[in-house]
């Protein structure tokens, strides 16, 4: 078994059982579904979640069968910033359509597509609770409001500069 | 001004952390609910509040209350429900981002009255930061007596945990949401048994929306009878409203539920009139699911009487001519939306989110999808119309759960309101491509019967 948690990821592992009583520790699974995305690249292969299971002591299938189930666990790889663009009524009426079609153009992918160099991923989401700043979209755990082509533009550079920066 | 119960402190700055909020009078009802009142005072005073859910059924919240069973020895639980996510609503996270002491303090006071010793907050996966804030603001509370154990000297004890979904709309069913906080797929249950008697982890167990469990702060240290004198009929109290669409100024409002429709939407208090100076077209007055109204029937009830934004009035005339309050989440259209397009929008949605346990939702959501995406490309056929009502009308009342039902009105009120935008696409079918159907006759003065 190569996927673990490191020592941090395992105190917070620790800190979320907590919250449930004894016996119930399957009540985390969600949680700790989240912790395992982010703490391995990402996404949710096969391996990393017999380890929850294995953590949780449930059977593999009950893990299976929650994370295909919500929309926020991905099944597949993606690129380092998931783009997650909602395209519900609210923002549909206030201009979601333009911004989406021009994300297509500047990153050259289609919905569900991850660029080539593995950076952006582009996801078109049902409402986020964000309909009074609409348009909007998610990347990784903030939103990003208001857009309008120009701040698409400033959104894609930000992200390349911090990788750049990284490198 | 209006009455602000829940956000009048919401814009002092670093009212987000405990000292602040402390100052400017939290935690002041807990304080006197825990020192100097029973329980059965506190669960009277909500029931006087005649405080109704905020989530969107509007059941009175003291009536469900006092509906907890009480076997000897079996915890019970609280569950804040914060997973918002009926399209058009994003009141709770204002508040929670906001003001997460004033939460706090409502779910300790609710805690105490219900005998939740650990009490969680369930919230959408997507509001992560939000979850944080909330995470902080427990840490402060703790800190400082307001939670932990023995709690004022009460012998009480308190802990608030902070549970994260991960997508699922059907989650924010009460039933759905419990099965999640068990670490299942968010399944609704076949009702009895009610959660009240056999809820999460087969306990006794209440979940409340977000601002329903804040306005018992107010309730609290005004007393339920004051609070019962704001409003009007059986809309007492404040409620929040998260106005989005074409208006001037999309945001989340505090009202008194006295003001009219045409009030909140044209005065610059509230939603500062439609957008670009063009005129209104359609309304979901109350989150995706209830009907849409056009604008005569919005403004105007159908006896020609004012509509007022409230329980009552939102909902006069049935689904005739009504809709409902709902969740709050106020979504207006402008002259140039498309109603076959919203509505499409809104089915795609309820498909997505339908958890696939009864055939009616499950396939009806699809159809209804198919049907209008196909007239919305100008293939659609006169006979697809009576199709989609036909689909509707048979999911509607037979589901295990009322997503099944949410997901039909639209399509209902659609279609009832706006038929002949639906033929003039069917009619139209390359001209529909490339315009709207536009305002028509929607704005007109209805015609009032003699
Ligand atoms: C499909 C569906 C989604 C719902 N989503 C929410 C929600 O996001 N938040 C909420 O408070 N109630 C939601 N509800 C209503 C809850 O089932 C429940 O009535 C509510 O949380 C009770 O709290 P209240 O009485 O304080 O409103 C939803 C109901 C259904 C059928
Ligand atoms: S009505 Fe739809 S969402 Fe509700 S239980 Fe049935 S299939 Fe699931
Ligand atoms: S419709 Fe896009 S955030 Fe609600």
């Amino acid at each position: 078994m190569s996927l673990q948690f490191n020592n941090e990821q395992m105190t917070e592992f620790k800190r979320l059982i907590a919250h449930y009583p004894e016996g119930k520790q399957k009540s985390a699974l969600l949680p700790v579904l989240h912790l395992a995305q982010d703490s391995f690249g990402g996404w949710l292969p096969t391996e990393a979640m017999d380890y929850v299971a294995g953590l949780l002591q449930i059977e593999p299938i009950e893990v299976y069968e929650v994370a295909t189930f919500y929309s926020m666990y991905n099944l597949k790889p993606v690129g380092k910033f998931v783009f997650e663009v909602c395209q519900t009524g609210p923002c549909m009426i206030s201009g979601s359509e333009n911004i989406i079609a021009y994300i297509q153009k500047q990153l050259a992918i289609q919905p569900g597509e991850t660029t080539k160099d593995g950076m952006f991923t582009l996801k078109l989401v049902e409402c986020l609770g964000a309909c009074g700043y609409a348009p909007m979209m998610q990347v990784g755990k903030i939103y990003r409001e208001h857009l309008t082509k120009d701040k698409v533009d400033a959104i894609i550079a930000e992200y390349r500069m911090q990788i750049v920066a990284q490198n | 001004m209006g009455v602000k119960l829940l956000l009048e402190k919401a814009n002092v700055p670093g009212i987000r952390t405990y000292d602040v909020y402390r100052r400017e009078g939290g935690y002041v009802a807990a304080e006197k609910a825990l020192k100097e009142m029973s329980i059965e005072a506190i669960v009277e005073e909500v029931k006087k509040s005649g405080l109704r859910g905020r989530g969107g059924a509007g059941f009175p919240a003291g009536m469900k209350w006092s509906f907890i069973a009480k076997p000897e020895g079996v915890p019970r639980h609280l569950v804040c429900n914060a997973d918002e996510s009926e399209p058009g609503t994003f009141k709770d996270r204002y508040l929670m981002e906001f003001l997460p002491h004033l939460l706090i303090e409502g779910l300790l006071i609710s805690s105490y009255a219900l005998g939740s010793n650990d009490t969680y907050i369930y919230i959408r996966g997507e509001y992560a930061w939000v979850a944080q804030i909330l995470e902080d603001a427990i840490v402060e509370a703790t800190k400082n007596g307001w939670l932990g154990k023995n709690i004022l000297g009460t012998g009480f004890d308190c802990m608030i945990h902070v549970h994260r979904g991960a997508g699922a709309y059907i989650c924010g069913e009460e039933t759905a949401l419990i099965e999640s906080l068990e670490g299942k797929r968010g399944n609704p249950r076949i009702k009895p048994p009610f959660p009240a008697i056999q809820g999460l982890w087969m306990r006794p167990t209440v979940v409340n929306n977000v601002e329903t469990l804040a306005a018992v702060v107010p309730i609290i240290k005004m007393g339920g009878e004051e609070y019962a004198k704001i409003g009007v009929g059986r809309s007492t109290g404040t409620k929040l409203i998260s106005a989005c669409g074409n208006i001037n100024k999309p945001g989340v409002y505090e009202i008194d539920m006295t003001i009219s429709v045409e009030d909140f939407i044209y005065s610059d208090e509230y939603c500062g009139g439609i957008a670009g100076g063009k005129k209104l077209k359609a309304c979901i007055p109350g989150g995706s699911s209830v009907p849409i109204l056009p604008a005569n029937l919005l403004l105007k009830t159908a006896k020609g009487e004012t509509r007022y934004m409230n329980y009552e009035s939102l909902s006069d005339g049935g689904f005739a001519t009504g809709s409902m309050m709902g969740s709050g989440g106020f979504i207006v259209l402008d002259e140039d939306q498309c109603i076959v397009k919203n509505t499409l929008t809104l089915a795609r949605f309820y498909r997505h989110e339908s958890c696939g346990q009864c055939s009616p939702c499950r396939e009806g959501t699809g159809w209804m999808e198919k049907i209008l995406q196909k007239i919305e490309l100008g293939k659609g056929e006169m006979s697809d119309i009576d199709l989609l009502w036909d689909i509707q009308r048979k999911i509607e009342g037979n589901t295990i759960c009322p997503l099944g039902d949410a997901a039909a009105w639209p399509v209902a009120a659609a279609i009832r309101h706006f038929r002949d935008e639906f033929e003039w696409h069917i009619n139209n079918r390359a001209l529909s491509q490339t315009s709207n159907f536009g305002l028509q006759h929607y704005a007109d003065p209805i015609h009032v019967p003699a």
